[in-house]
C-alpha cells in the first residue's frame, strides 16, 4: 500500500452539518409554509394592540352580528361583530394571544417535566426507569379531557388554571419519546468515551445526549403545542376554560354556536383560524424533524 | 517491568431475561479472570465474538463495576482513584468510529473534551494541544472545524485516537479498533497505533477476534473463551507452540487461505455455546477434538508455567488425561 493511494490524504468531503441543515430547511415546503404561518400569527399576537381595529371588549348593542365584508358587511367591521357587537377581527387577533400563549407555556411546562423524566429514565435505567415508567403509566391511565374538566370545574376556569392543568397533563409523550431516544443514544460509544474522560453526568446529559435528541424534542413540542391549543379551545367551548369576556377562539366558537344555522361565519371564522394554526404548527414540527434528522436518517 | 494494570479474580455477571416472561438468569460475561499488563507491552486479547472481550475492556476502563474481584491500577484499586488521574492514565479506542464520535460536535470539540473537562490549560494551549495531536495522528490542522459526518471511517478513527492521546495516557485500551474499517484502511490504522506506541511508550490492550491482526502488534497474547482466559503466552510462543486446543483451532483458521473468514468457525465444528447455559466441566469440551469424559465432568484449573498460562487438562500433570507430548 503506497502513500499516494492513501485515502486518508483525501480532502475532507461534503458540506458541514450546518450547511446541510440550511439547504434542507430551505427546500422543505411544509416547513417553510408552516413556519411562515406560525411566525405570522406570532407577530399578529404580539402586535395585537396595533393591528386590532377596535377594542376587543367594547360592546355595542346597536351593531350586533354585523356580517363580515364578504357576506355583505362593511369595512368598519371587516369580519363582522358578535352577539354583543364586539368587533370580530379584533377579538380574533387578541384570541391569537390566548391560543399561542397557552400552547407555548403548556408545552414548555410539560416539555420540561417530560424531558427531565424521559432523559433520566433512559440514561440511568434500572430503578429510575422503572419509577418513570410507573409515572407514565399512571398518567396514561388518566383521560386528559376528563381530568382537565374536573380540575377546572373545581378550581374555576381562568387562563392560569388552564395553562397549569394542561402543562401538568401533557408531558407523557415528552417522557416516552425522550426516554426512547435517550436510551438509544446512551448506548453510543461517545457516551462511554465521555464517561471514561470523566465528564460529569449533567455535562454528559446536556452536551452529549441533548444535542442528539433535541430534534425529536422539537417535534413533540410542536405536537403538544397544537394539542394544548385544541384542548384549550375545547375547554373554553365547554365553558370550563378561559372565561368570558377574554377573547379565546374556543370561546368564540362556543358563543357563536347558538347562531350557527343563521350566522355560520361566527363559528367558521375562529374554527378555520384554529385549524390553520394547528395545521401550521404540525407542518412546522414535521419539517423540523425532517431537516434536523442526523445524517444517514431521513 | 511492573504491572500497571491488573485484573484480580474479576467477575462480571449480567442478569439477562430470556423471552418476555422468562426468568432472569445470570450470564457470566467475564468469569474469574486474573490478568496483568506490564508497562510498555502490547497485550493482545483474542476470542470469538461474544466471549467477553468488550466486557473485560469496560471493566478495565471503569465503565462497568466488577461483580467480584478488583481492578488495580498500579497496585491501587480503581475505585480509590479519582476520575482525572484515571483519565490521564487510561483511554479507550472503540471499534466503531461512527459510534464513538458525537455527530453534533466539531473535531475540535471532540478532541479537546478531555482538556476542557479537566480544565487543563487555557483556550490557547488547548488549541495548540489539539493541533499537535492531530499532527501526531496524521490529520491536517484544518480539519479542526469540520464534523465527523464529513470524514471517512479511517479519518474518524484517527480523530478517536487523537482524543484518546490528548491527555497523554500511559495505557490505551483498543477494542477492535480496525474491525469496523475498510480493509484498505485497517493496516494504516494498525501502523499508526504501532508508531504511536513506539513514540510515546504506550501500553496497549489490543482486542481482536482475529489472531492475524494481533500478530503484528502484540508482544503477548491472551486467548479468551466464554469469559475465561484459556491461554496466555508471549506472541512468538503462542504462534509457534499453541497449547490449548482452542488456540490451535484459531490458528488453523488464520492459516486458511480464505481471507473472508472473519470469525474462525470451520475448524471448530459445532457452534459457539450459549453463554447463559455454559457447558459443564471445561467450557470448550463440546468443540474440542481431544475431549474426554473427564473434560465434561471437571473444569480445568489455570496452570501457570514458564511458557505462560494454559487452562486445559491435557497440560495439567495432575489430570488423568495429561499428555506429555501435548505440553
Ligand atoms: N449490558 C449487558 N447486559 C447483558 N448481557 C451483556 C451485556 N453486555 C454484554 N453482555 C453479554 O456478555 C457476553 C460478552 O459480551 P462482549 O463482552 O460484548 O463480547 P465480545 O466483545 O467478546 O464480543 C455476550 O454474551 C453478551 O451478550
Ligand atoms: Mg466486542
Amino acid at each position: 500500500m503506497t502513500d499516494a493511494a492513501d485515502p486518508l490524504a483525501r480532502e475532507i468531503r461534503g458540506p458541514s452539518p450546518q450547511q446541510m441543515l440550511k439547504s434542507r430547511a430551505l427546500s422543505h415546503k411544509g416547513l417553510i409554509f408552516g413556519m411562515s404561518v406560525v411566525v405570522l400569527l406570532v407577530l399578529v399576537a404580539l402586535l395585537a394592540p396595533v393591528l386590532a381595529p377596535h377594542d376587543p371588549y367594547e360592546q355595542s348593542l346597536m351593531t350586533r352580528m354585523v356580517p363580515p365584508v364578504f357576506m355583505g358587511g362593511t369595512w368598519e367591521h371587516p369580519l363582522g361583530t358578535d352577539h354583543l357587537g364586539r368587533d370580530y377581527l379584533s377579538r380574533l387577533i387578541y384570541g391569537a394571544r390566548v391560543s399561542l400563549m397557552i400552547g407555548a407555556i403548556a408545552a414548555l411546562i410539560s416539555g420540561v417535566i417530560g424531558t427531565a423524566m424521559g432523559v433520566a429514565a433512559g440514561y440511568f435505567g434500572g430503578k429510575v426507569d422503572a419509577f418513570v415508567m410507573f409515572l407514565i403509566n399512571v398518567r396514561l391511565a388518566m383521560p386528559v379531557v376528563l381530568v382537565a374538566l374536573a380540575v377546572v370545574a373545581i378550581l374555576g376556569g381562568s387562563l392560569t388554571v388552564v395553562i397549569c392543568v394542561l402543562g401538568l397533563l401533557l408531558w407523557d409523550r415528552f417522557a416516552v419519546v425522550m426516554r426512547a431516544s435517550t436510551l438509544q443514544i446512551s448506548r453510543r460509544d461517545y457516551i462511554a468515551a465521555a464517561q471514561v474522560i470523566g465528564a460529569s453526568t449533567p455535562r454528559i446529559l446536556l452536551t452529549e445526549i441533548m444535542p442528539n435528541v433535541v430534534n425529536n424534542l422539537i417535534v413533540i413540542v410542536t405536537l403538544e403545542m397544537a394539542h394544548a391549543i385544541l384542548l384549550e379551545a375545547a375547554l373554553s367551548f365547554l365553558g370550563l376554560g378561559v372565561q368570558p369576556p377574554t377573547p379565546s377562539w374556543g370561546l368564540m366558537v362556543s358563543e357563536g354556536k347558538n347562531m350557527m344555522l343563521f350566522e355560520p361565519w361566527l363559528v367558521l371564522i375562529p374554527g378555520v383560524v384554529l385549524f390553520v394554526l394547528v395545521l401550521a404548527i404540525n407542518l412546522m414540527g414535521d419539517g423540523l424533524r425532517d431537516v434536523t434528522a442526523p445524517e444517514g436518517r431521513s | 517491568m511492573s504491572n500497571i494494570l491488573t485484573l484480580d479474580h474479576v467477575q462480571k455477571t449480567y442478569s439477562v431475561k430470556q423471552g418476555l416472561f422468562g426468568k432472569r438468569k445470570p450470564l457470566r460475561a467475564v468469569n474469574d479472570v486474573t490478568l496483568s499488563m506490564r508497562k510498555g507491552e502490547v497485550l493482545g486479547l483474542v476470542g470469538e465474538s461474544g466471549c467477553g472481550k468488550s466486557t473485560l475492556a469496560k471493566l478495565l476502563l471503569g465503565l462497568e463495576k466488577p461483580t467480584a474481584g478488583d481492578v488495580l491500577v498500579e497496585g491501587r484499586k480503581m475505585q480509590d482513584l479519582d476520575r482525572r488521574s484515571l483519565a490521564g492514565r487510561l483511554q479507550p479506542i472503540f471499534q466503531d468510529p461512527y459510534s464513538s464520535l458525537n455527530p453534533r460536535k466539531s473535531i475540535y470539540d471532540l478532541i479537546s473534551l478531555p482538556l476542557r473537562v479537566h480544565r487543563i490549560g487555557d483556550a490557547a494551549s488547548q488549541r495548540k494541544a489539539v493541533e499537535e495531536v492531530l499532527d501526531v495522528v496524521g490529520l491536517p490542522a484544518r480539519v479542526i472545524n469540520t464534523y465527523p459526518s464529513q470524514m471517512s471511517g479511517g479519518q474518524r478513527q484517527r480523530v478517536a485516537i487523537a482524543r484518546a492521546l490528548v491527555m497523554r495516557p500511559e495505557i490505551v485500551i483498543c477494542d477492535e479498533p480496525t474491525s469496523a474499517l475498510d480493509v484498505s484502511v485497517q493496516s494504516q490504522i494498525l501502523n499508526l497505533l504501532g508508531d504511536l506506541r513506539r513514540d510515546f511508550g504506550l501500553t496497549y490492550l489490543f482486542i481482536s477476534h482475529d489472531l492475524a491482526v494481533v500478530e503484528h502488534l502484540a508482544t503477548r497474547v491472551a486467548v479468551m473463551y466464554l469469559g475465561r482466559i484459556v491461554e496466555e503466552a508471549p506472541v512468538a510462543d503462542l504462534f509457534e507452540r499453541p497449547r490449548h486446543p482452542y488456540t490451535r483451532a484459531l490458528l488453523s483458521s488464520v492459516l486458511t487461505p480464505d481471507p473472508t473468514q472473519g470469525v474462525p468457525e470451520t475448524a471448530l465444528g459445532t457452534a459457539y455455546p450459549n453463554p447463559i447455559d455454559p457447558p459443564s466441566g471445561c467450557a470448550f469440551h463440546p468443540r474440542c477434538p481431544f475431549a474426554t469424559a473427564h473434560c465434561a465432568a471437571q473444569a480445568p484449573r489455570p496452570l501457570q508455567t514458564d511458557a505462560g498460562l494454559v487452562e486445559c487438562h491435557l497440560h495439567d500433570p495432575e489430570s488423568p488425561i495429561y499428555a506429555e507430548d501435548a505440553a
